[in-house]
């Protein structure tokens, strides 16, 4: 059918098209624009919801040439994976351009444009097949991103900016090297010349010590994306100083790029060395450093923002040690708890740019006594925090419960130290709550602090429908990752331990 | 086209582009010798050798539209596609350096139109460089060339920087051409020819591949082609040439006489060098050296014309890892040398565009808010930064990307590393300037007022961006000829087998 054939490519095409089109209306239009053209986004993803068929592997395929002297192709197709990351993107990329709304004051056409390309750019990370497409795609989402945290971003902007190009930038282009080897190796070996992304594959066992090698690279790529204890150094500064939409794309998205590449490349590729004695061991206390790390730092900070950019470092931990647990229980926790920390971080990012936007500050000791002058606000931050500790009943609990539960199988040692993680997030989020929107109303500032906005409502109302969806009735989104889940632990690891079963 | 190179008629039709090009020189210079007080008097001249330079393109295209070859083993010139393309490139580096220099010459009062006479003469040095088939005719052009840019890089009388410069290329350049004159006079000993195809044949079969007369002829040679393509250590003269130069000369420099000496260098290494020992590790060493050198000199450069200095080191670095790969390196080094020079080019014209007079006081800072009042040439500068980064999307990173294949594809992983890692330090120049103009408020309502481009230079860099960009996205015309190229150099000469690594790269399957 023609909207399964075409569906990715237009998903790619459309927000580049309306970046395009922005500057063919006067400025003050542009975000009206830019809102359009990120729903029609939107909606154009949501037929795959049902489209997807859960067993049926790799879909939605388009196979064209793009460079045939060296074996480049425009290869697309979405999984069980990918599925979930795809629609996160566009229904994330609406709610930013509203939640910039009145954020965003200076040079606005620039910024909805970028917005959309970064769009571009993020999906085709997750919907790329061909190993040259992925690279290409992974550095073009770094330019908007760079100048998005550039331009509109606070006071140290510059240094921020900078700083996340050169991590990104260093992983990279190792990775590139790696795929280049790759690439020469299946090359030598069969006489053909492709980036496809199952060809490469059926080409990596005989590899030898290099494996080791290529490993590393793609692993350093992708650890400084999730980013893993102790790479993580470039994400508070950035999230900091990110506009409020940066900062949710960032947490929401680009992070999710790190463990998506994980899943979809180093685990697959390179499976003998990942599940070695010493990098499973290194994987995993690292991932459990992260948790534990992530969980007490956030608790001393002063900002909220950057509470919140440490506490990613702690939720990334789980996924992380979810993937590396490699049950088919643990990869759809750690899936489910991609989604979620998109869901739920980006939530928690949004309202501090609203607090932000009308305080001037992030600062958890400014505020206090909220509850009496914005209920709204209060309880949206208060579900959300909620959703973002694990409670029952919320998103946040499904996803790291089933990482828990899968991962303890396996190594049971790890699995108790980041359950206290859990905890942890309660020790850090809720201290926040209290001095945000409980605690007395002294401050004469706070005193007259208008409630949401319509805007600001329709901009938390999806992802609060969200998170209880998915706390409540998870079964539509497990059911879609099962398959995929299952398929890659097989992968990996042709022969499970049989307490598995 | 088959050419009997003893035969005079035939050698005239190999030499056509040359001869033809020294003949409209001449005219050129006859013409400016009659006419040359007025503004409109430049001008004339400019239109001229842009007429020159289309005659001479045109006959390059027509040997290469005949498949002219030479029969049997080629004395004196090459006729093969690898001089044809690299021609291509040259003489496109011409017509883009004198679209940019209109303006420049009028606006410093530059009102002397022999400019345009020593541009073309240098232009046939290079080109001479690049077909040189015998030792002497590489050296007899390199001499041409770096005699007509010696004068070229002093041609602003009135500022002591350029008059430094042309003094300091012409000592160290001089001393350069010793050096390479003495390595040839010691393989010459070694081997008994100049011709590079039979210093080949020689060295493979009177077994002299370690004689010690031969290496000490080689390694001079290579310092002599080191300091003309700025390697480190040689380099130690660019940076104040090419500050002190003007600036369409310094990017003329930096591209043309960079591009004619890489292409000697590649023909010398992969016909005559193929089985002597040792040189190989010899230029990989030298790649290493240049692409830190470069690389972390540049990120200390506050001056814009610097900065783009030092950086044209470091990409001499990286070419010189496509050297090191040879016979994968060779088709790979024309996609590099393309998006290299259309990218060069570019960024010294916008540089010549922001200054006014005194180019190398113009520092990475004073673009500060350049987008804001000038968005065109902002996005445009950023996309040759971005270039120069090897980002994807654009012309560099295609060009990267095949060296990394190539020196991958000839085992030299430890190269493909360096050579990203180096590559990631250069972020660290390029992005300031990117950062300045998008993300720093302008110091003044006027900082930028004199900031124009006219518009033969305004449709050279539309034609450099779009280039970029269209190699960048749409790379496989550029690189099916590129390997085409590549194949008739091996092919016409019959020396893949001697060369050190036969398996090539992808693009030679």
């Amino acid at each position: 059918m023609t909207y399964d054939r075409w569906i990715l490519t237009a998903l790619l095409v459309w927000p580049l098209a309306g970046a395009a089109s922005l500057y063919l209306v006067p400025p003050a239009r542009a975000k009206t624009l830019a809102l359009g053209v990120s729903l029609v986004e939107f909606a154009l993803s949501v037929p795959l919801w049902w489209r997807f068929v859960p067993a049926g592997g790799m879909q939605f395929g388009l196979d064209v040439p793009w460079i045939p002297g060296w074996g480049i192709r425009f290869h697309l197709g979405l999984d069980g994976i990918s599925l979930f990351l795809v629609l996160l993107t566009t229904f994330l990329v609406p709610l930013s351009v509203l939640g910039s709304w009145t954020y965003i004051t200076k040079r606005e056409r620039g910024f909805y444009a970028l917005l959309l390309v970064l769009t571009t750019g993020m999906l085709g990370v997750f919907v790329s097949l061909d190993l040259f497409l992925f690279y290409v795609m992974w550095e073009v989402m770094l330019i908007p991103m760079y100048f998005i945290i550039g331009i509109w971003g606070g006071d140290n902007r510059l240094y921020a900016a900078l700083k996340f190009f050169l991590y990104t930038f260093v992983g990279s282009l190792l990775m590139l090297v790696a795929i280049l080897a790759l690439y020469l190796h299946a090359a030598h070996t069969t006489g053909l010349y492709s980036f496809d992304y199952g060809f490469l594959m059926r080409h990596t066992a005989d590899l030898g010590p290099v494996a080791f090698w290529l490993f590393a690279a793609f692993f350093v790529a992708f650890a400084i994306k999730v980013p893993m204890f102790p790479l993580h150094t470039w994400l508070p500064d950035a999230h900091v100083e990110a506009p409020t939409a940066g900062s949710v794309i960032l947490a929401g998205v680009l992070l999710k790029m790190g463990t998506y590449g994980f899943l979809r490349f180093a685990l697959p590729f390179f499976p003998a060395v990942a599940l070695s004695p010493g990098v499973q061991a290194a994987v995993v206390t690292l991932s459990v450093v992260g948790i534990i790390y992530g969980g007490l730092v956030a608790m001393v900070q002063p900002d909220f923002k950057k509470l919140v950019a440490y506490s990613s470092v702690a939720h990334l931990g789980f996924v992380m040690l979810g993937i590396w647990a490699l049950t088919v229980q643990s990869v759809q926790g750690a899936l489910l708890v991609m989604i979620n920390h998109g869901i739920s971080t980006g939530a928690l990012f949004f309202l501090a740019g609203m607090l932000y936007e009308r305080r001037h500050t992030r600062l958890l000791d400014a505020f206090g006594g909220l509850a009496r002058v914005m209920p709204l606000l209060a309880a949206a931050l208060t579900v959300v925090s909620l959703s973002s500790i694990g409670l029952p009943g919320t998103n946040g609990f499904v996803g790291e419960f089933l990482i828990l539960i899968g991962a303890f199988q396996r190594y049971p040692l790890a699995t108790i130290l980041a359950t206290t993680g859990v905890i942890v997030a309660a020790m850090y989020l809720l201290p926040a709550l209290q001095k945000i929107i409980y605690n007395p109303l002294t401050k004469s500032e706070n005193q007259k602090l208008p409630d949401l906005s319509w805007r600001e409502r329709l901009v938390l109302l999806p992802l609060l429908v969200v998170i209880l969806w998915i706390g409540v009735y998870p079964r539509p989104f497990l059911a879609r990752m099962e398959p995929a889940a299952r398929r890659l632990v097989e992968t990996v690891h042709p022969q499970p331990p049989a307490a598995l079963r | 086209m088959s050419l009997d190179l003893s035969n005079y008629s035939d050698l005239l039709r190999a030499l056509s582009p040359e001869a033809l090009l020294t003949v409209l020189a001449l005219v050129v210079l006859l013409l400016v010798a009659w006419r040359h007080r007025t503004a409109a008097d430049l001008r004339m001249a400019g239109v001229a050798t842009l007429v020159t330079l289309g005659a001479t393109a045109a006959a390059v295209w027509w040997l290469w539209w005949n498949r002219a070859e030479v029969e049997g083993i080629a004395s004196m010139i090459a006729v093969d596609d690898f001089r044809f393309v690299v021609d291509w490139i040259l003489l496109g580096a011409a017509a883009l350096t004198v679209l940019f220099s209109f303006r420049y010459l009028e606006r410093e009062g530059l009102l002397a139109p022999e400019y345009y006479p020593l541009l073309l003469l240098a232009l046939l040095g290079m080109m001479l460089m690049a077909g040189g088939e015998d030792l002497m005719v590489i050296f007899l052009g390199l001499e041409l060339m770096s005699v007509s840019v010696y004068v070229l890089a002093g041609f602003n009388r009135r500022s002591a920087r350029s008059a430094e410069a042309a003094l300091k290329y012409f000592l160290l350049g001089a001393f350069a051409s010793a050096f390479l004159l003495y390595g040839i006079a010691l393989i010459y000993g070694a081997t008994g020819t100049t011709n590079l195809t039979f210093i080949g044949v020689q060295v493979s079969s009177l077994g002299i591949a370690h004689l010690p007369l031969l290496l000490a002829g080689i390694g001079l040679l290579l310092v002599g082609f080191g300091f003309k393509v700025a390697a480190v250590p040689f380099h130690m003269w660019a940076p104040d040439v090419y500050d002190g130069a003007p600036t369409p000369i310094t990017g003329f420099m930096a591209t043309g006489v960079k591009a004619a000496a890489f292409a000697a260098l590649f023909r010398v290494v992969i016909e005559a060098f193929g089985p002597a020992a040792g040189w190989s590790t010899v230029i990989a060493g030298l790649a290493v050296a240049t692409m830190i050198g470069g690389n972390v000199v540049a990120l200390a450069q506050r001056s814009l014309k610097r900065m783009l200095a030092y950086s044209s080191i470091a990409h001499a670095g990286y070419l010189l890892v496509a050297v090191t790969a040879a016979g994968a390196g060779s088709a790979a080094f024309l996609v590099y040398l393309v998006a290299y020079t259309l990218t060069t080019l570019a960024a010294f014209a916008l540089l010549a565009a922001k200054g006014r007079g005194g180019e190398s006081e113009v520092r990475i800072d004073d673009l500060a808010g350049l987008a804001a009042t000038r968005p065109g040439l902002a996005l445009a500068l950023t996309i040759v930064m971005l270039s120069l980064l090897g980002f994807p999307g654009t012309a560099g990173f295609i060009g990267k990307w095949y060296i990394l294949v190539a020196a991958l594809g000839a085992g030299h992983p430890a190269l493909a590393v360096i050579l990203v890692l180096t590559s990631v330090v250069s972020a660290g120049y390029y992005l300031p300037v990117v950062m300045a103009m998008y993300m720093k408020p302008a110091p003044g309502p006027e900082a930028h007022a004199g900031v124009t481009l006219d518009v033969p230079a305004r449709a050279a860099l539309l034609v450099s961006v779009l280039g970029i960009l269209w190699i960048g996205v749409a790379p496989s015309r550029l690189l099916d000829l590129s390997r085409d190229t590549v194949a008739t150099l091996h092919a016409v000469r019959g020396v893949s087998a001697s060369a050190p690594d036969s398996t090539t790269g992808p693009a030679l399957h």
